[in-house]
C-alpha cells in the first residue's frame, strides 16, 4: 500500500510531460490527430451517387470520440495521477529487438530462418543457456510447425534462402 | 440434441478440444481467446460443426483450467479465474488444495451445465425476437453492446469506451464496404482488404503476453503440491450449494451482455458470495464459498456468452468473438435464420458444450495434477514455441506476411495498452462489431433519408438507446462509490 502511495507521488512531482499520463494522452492524441487529418484526403461520393454520409464521416467521428474521450481522462488525471510504472527491463528490449530482427531477416532472408532466430534469440536472452533446449526451440518445434502446417492445411509458406530448399 | 455428437469424429474433436482447453487454461497468459484464434486456421481442414465444436470445447475446458493454477500457484491461468485465487490458494496452503480443486471442479461444472440450460431455453427466444429487428434496431443494439463495455467491462470505463472505439476504427481500413474508397490504406495493397481478425487477436493477446512475461523473468512462483482432487463432502456442498446457484445465475446474466465475460462474472460472483455467506469473515483465508461462487460463475459465463452469439451474431466475450469469426469462416451465418434453417447445427454445439463440462469434469477431477505439472515448462522454452505457432496460424489465413507484422505491431500495441491500464477486450469487441456498427449507421440513414431523429420513432431502438444511456450513467454513479472512473 505504502509502496503504491509512494509511486503516486513520485509520478506527481514529475514535470507534466514526463508522467506517464501525459505520455499517453500524447501519444493518443498525436497519432488520432494524424489519422484525423489524413480523412481529409479520402475519396469521396459525388453528390448524385452518395447515399447516406460519405465513407470518411463515420471514421472521422470515431477519431473525434477518441480524442474528446483521451482528454477527459487526462483532465479527470489532474484529480487522480495515476501511478509510476517500473520502468522497463532488459529482456524487454531485447524481446523488441527480436521483433524487428525477425521482420527484417523474414523480408530479405527466410521466414523459417526469422523464426529460428528469433526463437533461440529470445530464449537466450531469457536465460536458457542448454544446447539441446536452444536447438529444441530454434529449429526442431519451428520445423516440426512448418512440417505440420505445411501438410495439414497446404500452407505454402513465402520462398527464402532455407524454405526455396525444402520446396526445390 | 446429442444425436449429432454421435460420431466417433465429433467426440474425437470433443475430447481434443477439452484436452487442449484445458492445457491452455492451465499455463498462464494462454487461455481460450488466444488458444482459440491459433486453432482457428487449422479449423479449416474441419466440416463447419466440428469446427465450432473444437473451438466451444477449448472455450469452456479453457475457462475451467484457469482454476487448477490458481489453487496451486496462486496465478491465474486465465484472467476468468482471478477471484479463484483469492481463496483458492490459501485453502491450498493450508494442506486442503485436493479440496479447493475438488470444489473448483464441482461448481465449474454446475456452473458450465446451468448455462448450457440458459442457452438452450433463451438464444431460440431471443433469435425470434431478432425477426422484428432492422438496421436501425441491430444498430442500437451494437451501441447498446459497446456502451455495455464501458459499464461492466474490466478496468476504467472510458479507456473501454476509447478501446472499443478504436476496435471500429481498425475495422475502418480497407475499402469502404459501400462505396469501394480506399479508407486508411496509405497505398498499401495488402490493407484494401481491410485489417484481419486473427492478426489482432494473436498480437494483443498471445505477443503481448509474451512481452508482458519478458518483464517477468524474476518472477517465482510458489508452488503447492497437490495429492489428489477430492470431491467436496456433505458439508461442503450445504455450505455451498446456494452459493452455486446464485453465481450460475449471475455468471449466465453476464455472459449474455457483450463485456468481458468469464472475469467480471467471476468477480460478481466471487463479491455476492461474500455478501450472501454466512461466514464473509472466513473470505480470503480459504473459504471454499468463494471457491464456488468465482467458479460457477465464470463456467456459467460460457453458455451466457454463446446466447448473444448465436442468436444476433453479436459476441458477449473475447473468446465468443473468435468464435464468431469461425462460424462466418465457415459460412454459417449466426441469427434467426440459423435457428430455423440449421438446427441440427445449434443441438451439436449445445450438445458439445454439454459434453465438454462433463469431460473437463472427469479430466480435472482425475488429471489436475498432470495438468498442474504444464506450467514446470519455462517461460524461455515455452514462449519461443508460442510465436512460432502464432507467427505460423497467423500467416496461415490468408498467406500473408503483412498479417504477421500487423499482429507483432498489434502485440506491442496490446503490451503498452495493458501497462496503461487499457483493456484489449473492448479492442475485439469493437473490431467484430465495426461493420454491424458501420452498415447498420449508413444503411438506417438511407432509409431514414438523411433524418437522424427517425432512429427515436422505432419503440425498440429507442429502448436499445435509453439502455446505452443508462448503462453510460451507470459507471458515473459507481465511480462515486468506488472513485474509480479514469
Amino acid at each position: 500500500m505504502n509502496n503504491v502511495r509512494d509511486k503516486k507521488r513520485a509520478n506527481k512531482s514529475l514535470p507534466f510531460f514526463f508522467r506517464t499520463e501525459f505520455k499517453v494522452f500524447f501519444s493518443i492524441i498525436l497519432v488520432s490527430t494524424i489519422l484525423l487529418i489524413s480523412t481529409f484526403s479520402f475519396d469521396t461520393v459525388p453528390p448524385i451517387l452518395n447515399r447516406g454520409i460519405q465513407p470518411a464521416t463515420f471514421p472521422k467521428g470515431l477519431l473525434v470520440l477518441i480524442i474528446v474521450l483521451t482528454s477527459i481522462i487526462y483532465y479527470l488525471s489532474f484529480k487522480k495521477p495515476w501511478k509510476k510504472e517500473k520502468n522497463l527491463p532488459k529482456p524487454f528490449f531485447l524481446t523488441i529487438l527480436s521483433f524487428v530482427i525477425f521482420i527484417i531477416i523474414s523480408k530479405t532472408l527466410d521466414f523459417f530462418l526469422a523464426i529460428a532466430v528469433l526463437s533461440v534469440f529470445v530464449s537466450y536472452y531469457w536465460g536458457e543457456r542448454r544446447i539441446f533446449y536452444l536447438l529444441l526451440v530454434s529449429i526442431i518445434f519451428p520445423l516440426v510447425v512448418f512440417i505440420f502446417f505445411e501438410m495439414i492445411l497446404g500452407l505454402r509458406f513465402p520462398p527464402g534462402i532455407i524454405t526455396n530448399l525444402y520446396y526445390y | 440434441m446429442m444425436a449429432p455428437l454421435f460420431s466417433s469424429k465429433l467426440l474425437l474433436v470433443l475430447l481434443f478440444g477439452t484436452l487442449f482447453g484445458l492445457v491452455l487454461g492451465v499455463l498462464p497468459g494462454l487461455g481460450p481467446t488466444t488458444g482459440g484464434a491459433l486453432i482457428l486456421p487449422f479449423t479449416m481442414t474441419l466440416d463447419p460443426l466440428s469446427a465450432i465444436i473444437l473451438l466451444t470445447s477449448i472455450y469452456c475446458a479453457g475457462t475451467y483450467g484457469g482454476a487448477i493454477t490458481a489453487v496451486l500457484i496462486n496465478t491465474p491461468g486465465t484472467p476468468a479465474a482471478a477471484a479463484t485465487c483469492l481463496d483458492g490458494y490459501p485453502l491450498a496452503q493450508k494442506g486442503e488444495a485436493g479440496r479447493a480443486l475438488g470444489m473448483a471442479t464441482v461448481s465449474s461444472t454446475v456452473g458450465g451445465i446451468f448455462s448450457v440450460i440458459v442457452l438452450v431455453f433463451f438464444a431460440p427466444i431471443l433469435a425470434n425476437l431478432a425477426y422484428e429487428f432492422g438496421q436501425p434496431e441491430y444498430f442500437a443494439l451494437a451501441i447498446f453492446g459497446l456502451t455495455m463495455l464501458a459499464s461492466i467491462g474490466d478496468g476504467s470505463p472510458i479507456k473501454n469506451l476509447i478501446a472499443g472505439a478504436f476496435g471500429i476504427l481498425i475495422s475502418t481500413v480497407g475499402k469502404d464496404f459501400m462505396t469501394s474508397i480506399d479508407r486508411f490504406t496509405y497505398g498499401i495493397n495488402e490493407l484494401s482488404v481491410g485489417i484481419g481478425f486473427i492478426p489482432v487477436v494473436v498480437g494483443l493477446f498471445a505477443i503481448s503476453e509474451m512481452l508482458t512475461q519478458s518483464t517477468l523473468l524474476d518472477q517465482v512462483f510458489k508452488r503447492v503440491a497437490l495429492k489428489a482432487v477430492k470431491l467436496p463432502t456433505k458439508d461442503d456442498y450445504k455450505k455451498t450449494w446456494k452459493t452455486i446457484l446464485r453465481s450460475s445465475g449471475i455468471g449466465s446474466f453476464i455472459g449474455v451482455l457483450p463485456a468481458e465475460g468469464g472475469t467480471v462474472a467471476s468477480l460478481i460472483g466471487y463479491s455476492e458470495a461474500k455478501r450472501f455467506s454466512k461466514n464473509p469473515e472466513e473470505f480470503g483465508k480459504g473459504s471454499v464459498e468463494g471457491i464456488a461462487g468465482a467458479e460457477a460463475a465464470n463456467n456459467a459465463a460460457t453458455g451466457g456468452a454463446m446466447v448473444p452469439t448465436l442468436a444476433l451474431g453479436i459476441p458477449g466475450s473475447a473468446t465468443t468473438a473468435v468464435i464468431l469469426t469461425g462460424l462466418i469462416i465457415h459460412g454459417v451465418r449466426p441469427g434467426p435464420d440459423l435457428f430455423k434453417e440449421q438446427p441440427e447445427f445449434l443441438y451439436g454445439i449445445f450438445g458439445a458444450m454439454l459434453v465438454a463440462n462433463i469431460l473437463f469434469f472427469i479430466f480435472g477431477f482425475f488429471g489436475a495434477k498432470i495438468f498442474a505439472r504444464i506450467t514446470l515448462v519455462p517461460n524461455k522454452i515455452l514462449w519461443p514455441m508460442i510465436f512460432a505457432v502464432s507467427v505460423c496460424g497467423t500467416y496461415s489465413l490468408s498467406q500473408s506476411i503483412i498479417d504477421v507484422w500487423i499482429m507483432l505491431f498489434f502485440g506491442v500495441l496490446g503490451f503498452f495498452m495493458r501497462r496503461y491500464g487499457f483493456s484489449v477486450v473492448p479492442v475485439i469487441i469493437g473490431l467484430i462489431l465495426g461493420e454491424l456498427v458501420e452498415g447498420t449507421l449508413r444503411q438506417s440513414i438511407v432509409i431514414f433519408d438523411g433524418n437522424w431523429l427517425m432512429f427515436l420513432t422505432r419503440p425498440i431502438a429507442l429502448t436499445f438507446f435509453i439502455l446505452s444511456l443508462i448503462a453510460l450513467a451507470f459507471p458515473l454513479i459507481r465511480s462515486k462509490k468506488n472513485k474509480k472512473i479514469i
